[in-house]
Protein backbone atom coordinates (compact mmCIF):
# COMPACT_ATOMS: atom_id res chain seq x y z
CA UNK A 1 0.00 0.00 0.00
CA UNK A 2 3.00 2.34 0.77
CA UNK A 3 4.02 2.71 -2.51
CA UNK A 4 1.47 2.53 -4.93
CA UNK A 5 -0.98 5.42 -4.29
CA UNK A 6 -1.98 7.65 -7.14
CA UNK A 7 0.13 10.22 -5.80
CA UNK A 8 3.36 8.50 -4.94
CA UNK A 9 3.48 7.43 -8.95
CA UNK A 10 2.77 10.65 -10.68
CA UNK A 11 5.16 10.79 -13.33
CA UNK A 12 6.34 14.11 -12.50
CA UNK A 13 5.67 16.69 -9.91
CA UNK A 14 2.38 19.15 -10.52
CA UNK A 15 4.49 21.91 -11.03
CA UNK A 16 6.27 20.49 -14.58
CA UNK A 17 2.84 19.94 -16.14
CA UNK A 18 2.29 23.61 -15.76
CA UNK A 19 5.10 23.76 -18.13
CA UNK A 20 3.66 20.79 -20.73
CA UNK A 21 0.54 22.27 -20.48
CA UNK A 22 1.35 25.97 -21.44
CA UNK A 23 3.44 24.12 -24.73
CA UNK A 24 0.23 22.24 -25.57
CA UNK A 25 -1.77 25.44 -25.09
CA UNK A 26 0.22 27.07 -27.21
CA UNK A 27 -0.21 24.58 -30.17
CA UNK A 28 -3.77 24.85 -29.36
CA UNK A 29 -3.59 28.43 -30.19
CA UNK A 30 -1.87 28.26 -32.93
CA UNK A 31 -3.87 25.87 -34.29
CA UNK A 32 -7.20 27.91 -34.02
CA UNK A 33 -5.16 30.87 -35.77
CA UNK A 34 -4.72 28.95 -38.82
CA UNK A 35 -8.19 27.22 -38.89
CA UNK A 36 -9.48 30.50 -38.55
CA UNK A 37 -11.44 29.42 -35.24
CA UNK A 38 -10.65 31.86 -32.27
CA UNK A 39 -11.53 31.68 -29.34
CA UNK A 40 -12.02 34.18 -26.97
CA UNK A 41 -11.14 34.36 -23.36
CA UNK A 42 -8.75 31.66 -21.57
CA UNK A 43 -11.75 29.70 -20.03
CA UNK A 44 -12.76 28.77 -23.66
CA UNK A 45 -9.10 27.26 -24.40
CA UNK A 46 -10.52 24.03 -24.43
CA UNK A 47 -10.54 21.91 -27.17
CA UNK A 48 -12.45 18.43 -27.83
CA UNK A 49 -8.91 17.48 -29.12
CA UNK A 50 -6.93 17.70 -26.25
CA UNK A 51 -8.42 14.33 -25.26
CA UNK A 52 -7.04 12.99 -28.08
CA UNK A 53 -4.04 14.39 -28.13
CA UNK A 54 -3.22 12.35 -25.05
CA UNK A 55 -2.92 9.11 -26.47
CA UNK A 56 0.46 8.37 -25.40
CA UNK A 57 -1.67 6.81 -22.38
CA UNK A 58 -4.72 4.33 -21.84
CA UNK A 59 -7.75 4.68 -22.86
CA UNK A 60 -8.87 7.62 -24.95
CA UNK A 61 -10.62 5.92 -27.50
CA UNK A 62 -14.16 7.49 -28.86
CA UNK A 63 -17.29 5.95 -28.78
CA UNK A 64 -20.22 6.58 -31.06
CA UNK A 65 -23.27 7.46 -28.59
CA UNK A 66 -26.67 8.67 -29.06
CA UNK A 67 -28.07 11.13 -27.11
CA UNK A 68 -31.14 12.24 -26.01
CA UNK A 69 -31.09 16.14 -26.26
CA UNK A 70 -33.84 18.17 -26.47
CA UNK A 71 -36.04 15.39 -27.67
CA UNK A 72 -33.91 14.62 -30.40
CA UNK A 73 -31.43 11.62 -30.71
CA UNK A 74 -28.43 12.97 -31.83
CA UNK A 75 -25.47 10.37 -33.11
CA UNK A 76 -22.28 11.84 -31.50
CA UNK A 77 -18.42 10.00 -30.92
CA UNK A 78 -17.71 10.77 -27.60
CA UNK A 79 -14.23 10.41 -25.69
CA UNK A 80 -14.50 8.54 -22.30
CA UNK A 81 -13.28 11.61 -20.19
CA UNK A 82 -15.38 13.43 -21.67
CA UNK A 83 -17.92 16.05 -19.84
CA UNK A 84 -21.45 16.76 -20.77
CA UNK A 85 -20.64 20.44 -21.12
CA UNK A 86 -18.04 19.68 -23.70
CA UNK A 87 -20.29 17.53 -25.55
CA UNK A 88 -23.08 19.99 -26.08
CA UNK A 89 -20.96 22.77 -26.55
CA UNK A 90 -18.14 21.49 -29.14
CA UNK A 91 -19.37 18.60 -30.74
CA UNK A 92 -22.86 19.74 -30.65
CA UNK A 93 -23.11 23.51 -30.77
CA UNK A 94 -25.40 23.92 -28.06
CA UNK A 95 -23.48 26.88 -26.87
CA UNK A 96 -25.94 28.22 -25.17
CA UNK A 97 -24.85 25.84 -22.34
CA UNK A 98 -22.08 28.18 -20.57
CA UNK A 99 -18.75 26.93 -19.05
CA UNK A 100 -17.63 29.20 -15.87
CA UNK A 101 -15.65 27.53 -13.40
CA UNK A 102 -15.81 23.92 -14.92
CA UNK A 103 -15.19 22.87 -11.30
CA UNK A 104 -18.73 22.24 -10.42
CA UNK A 105 -18.59 25.94 -8.09
CA UNK A 106 -20.46 28.34 -10.54
CA UNK A 107 -23.66 26.54 -12.50
CA UNK A 108 -23.02 28.41 -15.34
CA UNK A 109 -23.41 24.95 -17.16
CA UNK A 110 -26.46 23.90 -15.43
CA UNK A 111 -28.75 21.61 -17.56
CA UNK A 112 -31.49 18.93 -16.89
CA UNK A 113 -30.70 15.47 -17.46
CA UNK A 114 -34.12 13.79 -16.69
CA UNK A 115 -35.69 16.66 -15.23
CA UNK A 116 -32.96 17.16 -12.66
CA UNK A 117 -30.79 20.04 -12.69
CA UNK A 118 -26.98 18.58 -13.66
CA UNK A 119 -23.78 20.82 -13.54
CA UNK A 120 -22.88 19.25 -16.95
CA UNK A 121 -19.23 20.34 -16.14
CA UNK A 122 -19.29 17.76 -14.39
CA UNK A 123 -21.24 14.79 -15.61
CA UNK A 124 -19.55 12.28 -18.00
CA UNK A 125 -20.78 11.96 -21.17
CA UNK A 126 -20.88 8.35 -20.87
CA UNK A 127 -22.84 8.67 -18.09
CA UNK A 128 -25.77 10.02 -19.23
CA UNK A 129 -26.39 8.01 -22.70
CA UNK A 130 -29.51 6.61 -21.86
CA UNK A 131 -31.24 10.09 -19.89
CA UNK A 132 -32.66 12.68 -21.35
CA UNK A 133 -30.99 15.82 -21.74
CA UNK A 134 -32.30 19.68 -22.15
CA UNK A 135 -30.97 22.62 -22.53
CA UNK A 136 -31.40 26.68 -22.59
CA UNK A 137 -32.01 25.48 -26.56
CA UNK A 138 -34.43 23.10 -25.54
CA UNK A 139 -37.24 25.37 -23.23
CA UNK A 140 -38.79 26.77 -26.83
CA UNK A 141 -42.19 26.22 -27.55
CA UNK A 142 -43.46 24.40 -30.55
CA UNK A 143 -43.72 27.68 -32.38
CA UNK A 144 -40.56 29.27 -31.29
CA UNK A 145 -42.34 31.49 -28.35
CA UNK A 146 -39.89 31.34 -25.40
CA UNK A 147 -40.39 29.30 -22.24
CA UNK A 148 -42.53 31.16 -19.67
CA UNK A 149 -39.18 31.63 -17.25
CA UNK A 150 -37.44 33.03 -20.10
CA UNK A 151 -39.60 35.66 -20.89
CA UNK A 152 -39.99 36.69 -17.38
CA UNK A 153 -36.48 36.98 -17.27
CA UNK A 154 -36.98 39.81 -20.05
CA UNK A 155 -39.88 40.93 -18.41
CA UNK A 156 -38.40 41.77 -15.25
CA UNK A 157 -35.00 42.51 -16.92
CA UNK A 158 -33.26 39.63 -14.75
CA UNK A 159 -29.79 39.28 -16.23
CA UNK A 160 -27.60 41.80 -16.46
CA UNK A 161 -24.34 40.70 -18.38
CA UNK A 162 -26.50 37.37 -18.98
CA UNK A 163 -23.42 34.88 -18.52
CA UNK A 164 -24.96 32.69 -15.43
CA UNK A 165 -28.56 33.25 -17.57
CA UNK A 166 -28.72 30.14 -18.83
CA UNK A 167 -28.02 28.07 -15.64
CA UNK A 168 -30.50 30.05 -13.52
CA UNK A 169 -32.98 29.60 -15.79
CA UNK A 170 -32.55 25.69 -16.29
CA UNK A 171 -32.48 25.50 -12.25
CA UNK A 172 -35.38 27.46 -11.91
CA UNK A 173 -37.35 25.58 -14.97
CA UNK A 174 -36.23 22.27 -12.70
CA UNK A 175 -37.88 23.83 -9.99
CA UNK A 176 -41.26 25.07 -11.64
CA UNK A 177 -41.98 21.47 -13.26
CA UNK A 178 -41.69 19.99 -9.77
CA UNK A 179 -43.00 22.82 -7.66
CA UNK A 180 -45.20 25.43 -10.20
CA UNK A 181 -46.52 27.08 -6.42
CA UNK A 182 -42.87 28.18 -4.94
CA UNK A 183 -42.40 30.73 -2.26
CA UNK A 184 -39.88 33.20 -2.34
CA UNK A 185 -37.48 31.24 -0.49
CA UNK A 186 -37.79 27.35 -2.53
CA UNK A 187 -37.03 29.97 -5.38
CA UNK A 188 -33.28 31.23 -3.49
CA UNK A 189 -32.95 27.64 -2.18
CA UNK A 190 -33.55 26.19 -5.86
CA UNK A 191 -31.15 28.62 -7.68
CA UNK A 192 -28.34 28.92 -4.56
CA UNK A 193 -26.27 26.71 -6.69
CA UNK A 194 -25.88 29.26 -9.21
CA UNK A 195 -23.31 32.40 -8.96
CA UNK A 196 -23.95 35.51 -10.44
CA UNK A 197 -20.87 37.91 -10.36
CA UNK A 198 -23.50 41.03 -11.41
CA UNK A 199 -25.44 40.29 -8.16
CA UNK A 200 -28.69 40.15 -9.80
CA UNK A 201 -29.75 37.51 -7.55
CA UNK A 202 -32.61 39.26 -6.81
CA UNK A 203 -33.57 40.32 -9.85
CA UNK A 204 -33.79 36.40 -11.10
CA UNK A 205 -36.18 36.04 -7.98
CA UNK A 206 -38.86 38.52 -9.28
CA UNK A 207 -38.20 36.96 -12.87
CA UNK A 208 -38.75 33.21 -11.39
CA UNK A 209 -41.66 34.59 -9.28
CA UNK A 210 -43.40 35.71 -11.91
CA UNK A 211 -43.03 33.28 -14.55
CA UNK A 212 -44.49 30.85 -11.03
CA UNK A 213 -47.70 33.61 -11.33
CA UNK A 214 -46.59 34.93 -8.29
CA UNK A 215 -45.79 38.03 -9.26
CA UNK A 216 -48.34 39.68 -7.25
CA UNK A 217 -45.98 38.54 -4.18
CA UNK A 218 -43.23 40.37 -5.67
CA UNK A 219 -43.45 42.93 -2.73
CA UNK A 220 -42.79 40.43 -0.06
CA UNK A 221 -39.41 40.10 -0.98
CA UNK B 1 -6.07 29.61 -13.48
CA UNK B 2 -6.88 28.03 -16.51
CA UNK B 3 -7.04 24.33 -16.61
CA UNK B 4 -7.35 21.56 -19.84
CA UNK B 5 -9.35 18.92 -20.06
CA UNK B 6 -9.12 15.79 -17.90
CA UNK B 7 -6.26 13.25 -18.97
CA UNK B 8 -7.10 10.74 -20.55
CA UNK B 9 -8.60 6.96 -18.89
CA UNK B 10 -10.73 3.77 -19.71
CA UNK B 11 -13.94 4.11 -18.76
CA UNK B 12 -15.58 0.96 -17.38
CA UNK B 13 -19.12 1.10 -16.74
CA UNK B 14 -20.15 -2.48 -14.51
CA UNK B 15 -23.79 -3.33 -14.40
CA UNK B 16 -23.45 -5.53 -10.93
CA UNK B 17 -20.55 -4.40 -7.75
CA UNK B 18 -19.13 -7.64 -8.22
CA UNK B 19 -18.08 -6.45 -11.59
CA UNK B 20 -16.61 -3.11 -10.32
CA UNK B 21 -14.92 -4.82 -7.47
CA UNK B 22 -13.31 -7.73 -10.08
CA UNK B 23 -12.41 -4.35 -12.04
CA UNK B 24 -10.63 -2.26 -9.29
CA UNK B 25 -9.18 -5.28 -7.90
CA UNK B 26 -7.47 -5.93 -11.34
CA UNK B 27 -6.46 -2.52 -11.28
CA UNK B 28 -5.14 -1.86 -8.29
CA UNK B 29 -3.12 1.55 -7.79
CA UNK B 30 -3.97 2.55 -11.76
CA UNK B 31 -7.87 2.12 -10.90
CA UNK B 32 -10.59 4.64 -9.45
CA UNK B 33 -13.77 4.48 -8.32
CA UNK B 34 -15.99 7.00 -9.74
CA UNK B 35 -19.78 7.53 -8.20
CA UNK B 36 -21.30 10.76 -8.25
CA UNK B 37 -17.60 12.15 -9.50
CA UNK B 38 -17.91 15.95 -7.63
CA UNK B 39 -14.88 15.28 -6.43
CA UNK B 40 -12.96 13.22 -8.76
CA UNK B 41 -12.95 15.51 -11.46
CA UNK B 42 -11.52 17.80 -9.72
CA UNK B 43 -8.56 15.92 -9.64
CA UNK B 44 -8.57 14.81 -12.74
CA UNK B 45 -9.03 18.39 -14.90
CA UNK B 46 -6.26 19.51 -12.34
CA UNK B 47 -4.21 16.54 -13.21
CA UNK B 48 -3.07 15.72 -9.62
CA UNK B 49 -4.35 12.00 -9.70
CA UNK B 50 -4.37 10.35 -13.07
CA UNK B 51 -5.98 7.08 -12.89
CA UNK B 52 -5.52 5.05 -16.17
CA UNK B 53 -8.96 3.25 -15.47
CA UNK B 54 -12.04 4.92 -14.09
CA UNK B 55 -14.56 2.51 -13.11
CA UNK B 56 -17.85 4.50 -13.02
CA UNK B 57 -20.28 2.99 -10.39
CA UNK B 58 -23.17 4.92 -11.69
CA UNK B 59 -24.70 2.20 -13.45
CA UNK B 60 -25.26 -0.05 -10.65
CA UNK B 61 -28.69 -0.31 -9.51
CA UNK B 62 -28.55 -2.58 -6.33
CA UNK B 63 -26.57 0.39 -5.05
CA UNK B 64 -29.39 2.73 -5.10
CA UNK B 65 -32.55 3.42 -2.56
CA UNK B 66 -33.45 3.47 0.47
CA UNK B 67 -34.61 0.64 2.15
CA UNK B 68 -36.23 -0.61 5.37
CA UNK B 69 -34.56 -3.92 7.27
CA UNK B 70 -36.33 -6.26 8.88
CA UNK B 71 -34.72 -5.69 12.15
CA UNK B 72 -36.19 -2.38 12.19
CA UNK B 73 -33.55 -0.35 10.80
CA UNK B 74 -32.48 1.53 7.56
CA UNK B 75 -30.00 0.48 4.72
CA UNK B 76 -29.18 2.87 2.60
CA UNK B 77 -27.59 2.46 -0.70
CA UNK B 78 -23.97 3.97 -1.40
CA UNK B 79 -25.16 5.43 -4.33
CA UNK B 80 -27.98 7.00 -3.02
CA UNK B 81 -28.16 10.60 -3.91
CA UNK B 82 -27.97 13.20 -1.17
CA UNK B 83 -31.01 14.78 -2.67
CA UNK B 84 -33.09 11.33 -2.24
CA UNK B 85 -31.96 10.92 1.47
CA UNK B 86 -32.73 14.70 2.14
CA UNK B 87 -36.25 14.55 0.88
CA UNK B 88 -36.86 10.67 1.62
CA UNK B 89 -39.48 10.48 3.94
CA UNK B 90 -38.05 7.21 5.49
CA UNK B 91 -35.20 9.47 6.80
CA UNK B 92 -36.64 12.79 7.21
CA UNK B 93 -39.08 10.75 10.05
CA UNK B 94 -36.78 8.47 11.38
CA UNK B 95 -33.45 9.78 11.46
CA UNK B 96 -33.63 13.72 10.58
CA UNK B 97 -30.33 14.10 11.57
CA UNK B 98 -28.75 12.67 8.47
CA UNK B 99 -31.61 14.52 6.13
CA UNK B 100 -30.37 17.59 7.80
CA UNK B 101 -26.95 17.13 7.55
CA UNK B 102 -27.45 16.07 3.37
CA UNK B 103 -29.31 18.85 3.15
CA UNK B 104 -26.34 21.04 3.78
CA UNK B 105 -24.24 19.39 1.67
CA UNK B 106 -22.71 22.25 -1.02
CA UNK B 107 -25.15 23.07 -3.61
CA UNK B 108 -28.67 21.77 -4.92
CA UNK B 109 -27.50 20.44 -8.05
CA UNK B 110 -24.08 18.55 -6.55
CA UNK B 111 -26.70 16.93 -4.25
CA UNK B 112 -28.11 15.82 -7.27
CA UNK B 113 -25.44 13.81 -8.74
CA UNK B 114 -23.59 13.87 -5.25
CA UNK B 115 -23.87 10.51 -3.53
CA UNK B 116 -23.72 9.37 0.18
CA UNK B 117 -21.27 7.04 -0.62
CA UNK B 118 -18.86 9.65 -2.24
CA UNK B 119 -19.76 12.23 0.33
CA UNK B 120 -18.31 9.94 3.05
CA UNK B 121 -15.54 8.72 0.61
CA UNK B 122 -14.18 12.48 -0.21
CA UNK B 123 -10.87 13.25 -0.07
CA UNK B 124 -8.93 15.75 2.43
CA UNK B 125 -9.56 19.77 0.74
CA UNK B 126 -6.17 20.89 2.62
CA UNK B 127 -5.96 23.56 -0.35
CA UNK B 128 -2.05 22.59 -0.45
CA UNK B 129 -2.90 18.79 -1.23
CA UNK B 130 -5.35 20.02 -3.66
CA UNK B 131 -2.83 22.19 -5.25
CA UNK B 132 -0.52 18.91 -6.28
CA UNK B 133 2.44 19.89 -4.04
CA UNK B 134 4.13 16.69 -2.59
CA UNK B 135 3.16 17.01 1.05
CA UNK B 136 2.56 14.12 3.61
CA UNK B 137 -0.57 12.78 2.11
CA UNK B 138 0.36 12.56 -1.03
CA UNK B 139 3.23 10.51 -0.31
CA UNK B 140 6.16 13.40 0.13
CA UNK B 141 7.43 14.84 3.47
CA UNK B 142 6.67 18.41 3.91
CA UNK B 143 3.37 19.69 5.21
CA UNK B 144 2.48 22.70 4.12
CA UNK B 145 0.14 24.10 5.84
CA UNK B 146 1.57 23.76 9.34
CA UNK B 147 4.34 26.35 8.72
CA UNK B 148 4.05 29.80 10.60
CA UNK B 149 2.94 31.27 7.36
CA UNK B 150 0.88 28.14 6.82
CA UNK B 151 -3.05 29.05 5.59
CA UNK B 152 -4.52 26.49 7.96
CA UNK B 153 -7.90 28.46 8.86
CA UNK B 154 -9.59 25.18 7.94
CA UNK B 155 -7.42 22.46 9.37
CA UNK B 156 -7.54 20.69 12.37
CA UNK B 157 -7.89 20.93 16.17
CA UNK B 158 -6.96 17.38 17.18
CA UNK B 159 -5.27 14.59 16.07
CA UNK B 160 -2.39 16.22 13.81
CA UNK B 161 0.19 13.71 12.78
CA UNK B 162 2.60 15.44 10.02
CA UNK B 163 -0.96 16.11 8.27
CA UNK B 164 -3.09 18.62 9.47
CA UNK B 165 -6.04 17.89 7.22
CA UNK B 166 -9.92 17.47 8.51
CA UNK B 167 -12.54 15.48 7.65
CA UNK B 168 -14.79 17.68 5.54
CA UNK B 169 -17.99 15.62 5.05
CA UNK B 170 -21.50 16.67 7.10
CA UNK B 171 -23.17 13.29 6.64
CA UNK B 172 -20.11 11.89 8.23
CA UNK B 173 -20.66 12.97 11.85
CA UNK B 174 -24.39 12.39 11.44
CA UNK B 175 -23.58 8.72 10.37
CA UNK B 176 -21.44 8.34 13.06
CA UNK B 177 -23.82 9.83 15.85
CA UNK B 178 -26.26 7.35 14.70
CA UNK B 179 -23.92 4.82 15.39
CA UNK B 180 -24.06 3.69 11.42
CA UNK B 181 -22.39 0.15 9.97
CA UNK B 182 -20.40 0.68 6.37
CA UNK B 183 -21.30 -2.38 4.14
CA UNK B 184 -17.54 -3.02 2.30
CA UNK B 185 -17.15 -5.55 -0.58
CA UNK B 186 -13.56 -6.29 -1.58
CA UNK B 187 -11.50 -8.72 -2.88
CA UNK B 188 -11.26 -10.81 -0.37
CA UNK B 189 -15.56 -10.31 0.55
CA UNK B 190 -18.14 -8.67 2.50
CA UNK B 191 -17.40 -6.72 5.74
CA UNK B 192 -18.94 -4.42 8.17
CA UNK B 193 -17.12 -1.81 9.69
CA UNK B 194 -19.10 0.79 12.21
CA UNK B 195 -18.82 4.44 10.86
CA UNK B 196 -16.62 5.10 13.64
CA UNK B 197 -13.63 3.18 12.83
CA UNK B 198 -14.50 3.26 9.24
CA UNK B 199 -12.78 6.70 9.11
CA UNK B 200 -8.84 6.83 10.25
CA UNK B 201 -6.34 9.59 10.94
CA UNK B 202 -2.76 10.04 9.28
CA UNK B 203 -1.54 8.46 12.17
CA UNK B 204 -2.69 5.10 10.49
CA UNK B 205 -2.28 6.09 6.96
CA UNK B 206 -1.50 9.26 5.90
CA UNK B 207 -2.24 8.63 2.42
CA UNK B 208 -6.19 7.59 2.83
CA UNK B 209 -9.17 8.85 5.02
CA UNK B 210 -11.04 5.81 5.03
CA UNK B 211 -10.27 1.92 5.62
CA UNK B 212 -10.83 1.28 1.92
CA UNK B 213 -8.63 -0.21 0.07
CA UNK B 214 -7.68 -0.42 -3.33
CA UNK B 215 -10.44 -3.07 -4.93
CA UNK B 216 -12.89 -1.79 -1.95
CA UNK B 217 -16.49 -0.87 -2.55
CA UNK B 218 -18.23 0.60 -0.05
CA UNK B 219 -22.30 -0.89 -0.40
CA UNK B 220 -24.11 0.16 1.66
CA UNK B 221 -24.63 2.12 5.09
CA UNK B 222 -27.21 0.83 7.89
CA UNK B 223 -28.39 2.73 10.31
CA UNK B 224 -29.55 0.81 13.29
CA UNK B 225 -33.01 0.68 14.79
CA UNK B 226 -31.47 1.86 18.35
CA UNK B 227 -31.63 5.73 17.14
CA UNK B 228 -34.41 5.58 14.97
CA UNK B 229 -36.89 8.74 16.07
CA UNK B 230 -34.29 9.80 18.85
CA UNK B 231 -33.84 14.04 19.55
CA UNK B 232 -31.43 14.88 16.68
CA UNK B 233 -29.52 17.88 16.24
CA UNK B 234 -27.45 19.09 13.42
CA UNK B 235 -25.58 22.61 12.46
CA UNK B 236 -22.99 23.33 10.21
CA UNK B 237 -20.76 26.58 10.03
CA UNK B 238 -19.11 27.77 6.75
CA UNK B 239 -18.91 30.97 4.78
CA UNK B 240 -21.20 30.68 2.94
CA UNK B 241 -24.47 28.57 2.93
CA UNK B 242 -23.98 27.21 -0.77
CA UNK B 243 -21.12 24.95 -1.79
CA UNK B 244 -18.09 25.89 1.20
CA UNK B 245 -17.13 22.81 3.25
CA UNK B 246 -17.64 23.17 7.04
CA UNK B 247 -15.18 25.08 9.76
CA UNK B 248 -16.93 23.10 12.06
CA UNK B 249 -20.60 20.58 11.72
CA UNK B 250 -21.78 19.25 15.31
CA UNK B 251 -24.53 16.17 14.60
CA UNK B 252 -26.16 14.79 18.02
CA UNK B 253 -28.15 11.88 18.45
CA UNK B 254 -30.33 12.16 22.14
CA UNK B 255 -32.63 10.10 24.74
CA UNK B 256 -34.01 11.82 26.75
CA UNK B 257 -37.16 10.73 30.01
CA UNK B 258 -39.24 12.95 31.80
CA UNK B 259 -41.59 16.16 31.35
CA UNK B 260 -40.98 18.39 28.87
CA UNK B 261 -39.18 21.39 30.80
CA UNK B 262 -37.18 18.54 33.05
CA UNK B 263 -35.89 16.33 30.87
CA UNK B 264 -32.96 13.92 31.71
CA UNK B 265 -30.52 12.60 29.10
CA UNK B 266 -30.72 9.12 28.78
CA UNK B 267 -28.27 7.99 26.33
CA UNK B 268 -26.36 10.29 23.72
CA UNK B 269 -23.74 10.47 20.51
CA UNK B 270 -22.37 13.47 19.46
CA UNK B 271 -20.03 13.94 16.91
CA UNK B 272 -17.98 17.20 15.34
CA UNK B 273 -16.59 17.24 12.07
CA UNK B 274 -14.11 19.62 10.20
CA UNK B 275 -11.92 19.58 13.94
CA UNK B 276 -9.57 16.51 13.11
CA UNK B 277 -8.69 13.70 10.08
CA UNK B 278 -11.80 11.77 11.12
CA UNK B 279 -15.48 12.68 12.75
CA UNK B 280 -14.88 13.48 16.00
CA UNK B 281 -17.11 11.61 18.62
CA UNK B 282 -17.21 13.96 21.64
CA UNK B 283 -16.79 11.18 23.73
CA UNK B 284 -16.35 13.53 27.00
CA UNK B 285 -19.71 15.42 26.38
CA UNK B 286 -21.30 11.97 26.22
CA UNK B 287 -20.44 11.51 29.67
CA UNK B 288 -20.71 14.62 31.09
CA UNK B 289 -24.14 14.83 29.41
CA UNK B 290 -25.70 11.25 30.31
CA UNK B 291 -28.03 11.01 33.28
CA UNK B 292 -28.39 14.65 33.69
CA UNK B 293 -31.08 16.83 33.47
CA UNK B 294 -31.29 18.83 30.02
CA UNK B 295 -30.76 22.31 30.98
CA UNK B 296 -29.10 25.32 30.03
CA UNK B 297 -26.14 24.87 32.96
CA UNK B 298 -25.67 21.11 31.59
CA UNK B 299 -25.32 22.25 28.12
CA UNK B 300 -22.99 24.89 28.76
CA UNK B 301 -21.22 22.29 30.68
CA UNK B 302 -20.84 20.01 27.75
CA UNK B 303 -19.93 23.08 25.22
CA UNK B 304 -16.56 23.43 27.70
CA UNK B 305 -15.82 20.03 27.92
CA UNK B 306 -16.00 19.95 24.51
CA UNK B 307 -13.39 21.86 23.26
CA UNK B 308 -10.99 20.29 25.97
CA UNK B 309 -7.17 19.42 24.75
CA UNK B 310 -7.81 21.10 21.50
CA UNK B 311 -4.63 22.39 20.17
CA UNK B 312 -5.33 25.14 17.50
CA UNK B 313 -2.62 25.99 14.49
CA UNK B 314 -1.98 29.51 13.89
CA UNK B 315 -4.96 30.54 12.11
CA UNK B 316 -7.70 28.46 13.61
CA UNK B 317 -8.09 29.25 17.11
CA UNK B 318 -11.89 30.44 15.92
CA UNK B 319 -12.63 27.12 15.39
CA UNK B 320 -12.58 26.57 19.54
CA UNK B 321 -15.33 29.05 20.33
CA UNK B 322 -17.20 28.00 17.35
CA UNK B 323 -16.98 24.59 18.42
CA UNK B 324 -18.12 25.25 22.10
CA UNK B 325 -21.09 27.32 21.00
CA UNK B 326 -22.45 24.61 18.34
CA UNK B 327 -22.25 21.33 21.51
CA UNK B 328 -24.11 23.86 23.63
CA UNK B 329 -27.07 24.51 21.38
CA UNK B 330 -26.33 21.21 20.39
CA UNK B 331 -27.30 20.14 23.91
CA UNK B 332 -29.75 22.56 24.98
CA UNK B 333 -32.03 22.46 21.49
CA UNK B 334 -31.84 18.73 20.25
Amino acid sequence: MADNTNGRNLPEPRFDTFVSKATSRRNFIKGVIFSGAAASGAAYLFTIGGCSRESGSAGGVERLLTLNVNGQMRPVDVAPNETLAMTLRYRLGLTGTKLGCDRGECGACTVLVDGVASYSCSTLTHSVRSRAITTIEGLEGANGELHKVQQAMIDELGPQCGFCTPGQIMSAVALLNENPNPTRDEVRHALSGNLCRCGAYDHYLNAVMRAAGNGERLSQA
Amino acid sequence: MSKDMMSAFELYQPDTVEGAVELLGRFGADGWALAGGNDSFDWFKDRVKRPKYVVDLGGIASLKGIRETPDGGVEIGALTTLTEIERSEVIKGRYKVLADAARRVASPQIRNSGTIGGNVNQDARCWYYRYGVDCYRAGGNTCYADTPEGQNREHCLWGADRCVAVSPSDTAPALVALDATMVVLGPGGQREVKAEEFFIGPNIDIERMTVLEDGDVLTAIKLPAEWSGARFYFEKVADRNTWDFPLVNVAAAMKVSGAAGSETVDAIRIVAGAVQCVPRRLTVVEEVVRGQAKTAETASLAGQSAVRGATPLNFNHFKIPLLQNLVTRAIRDA
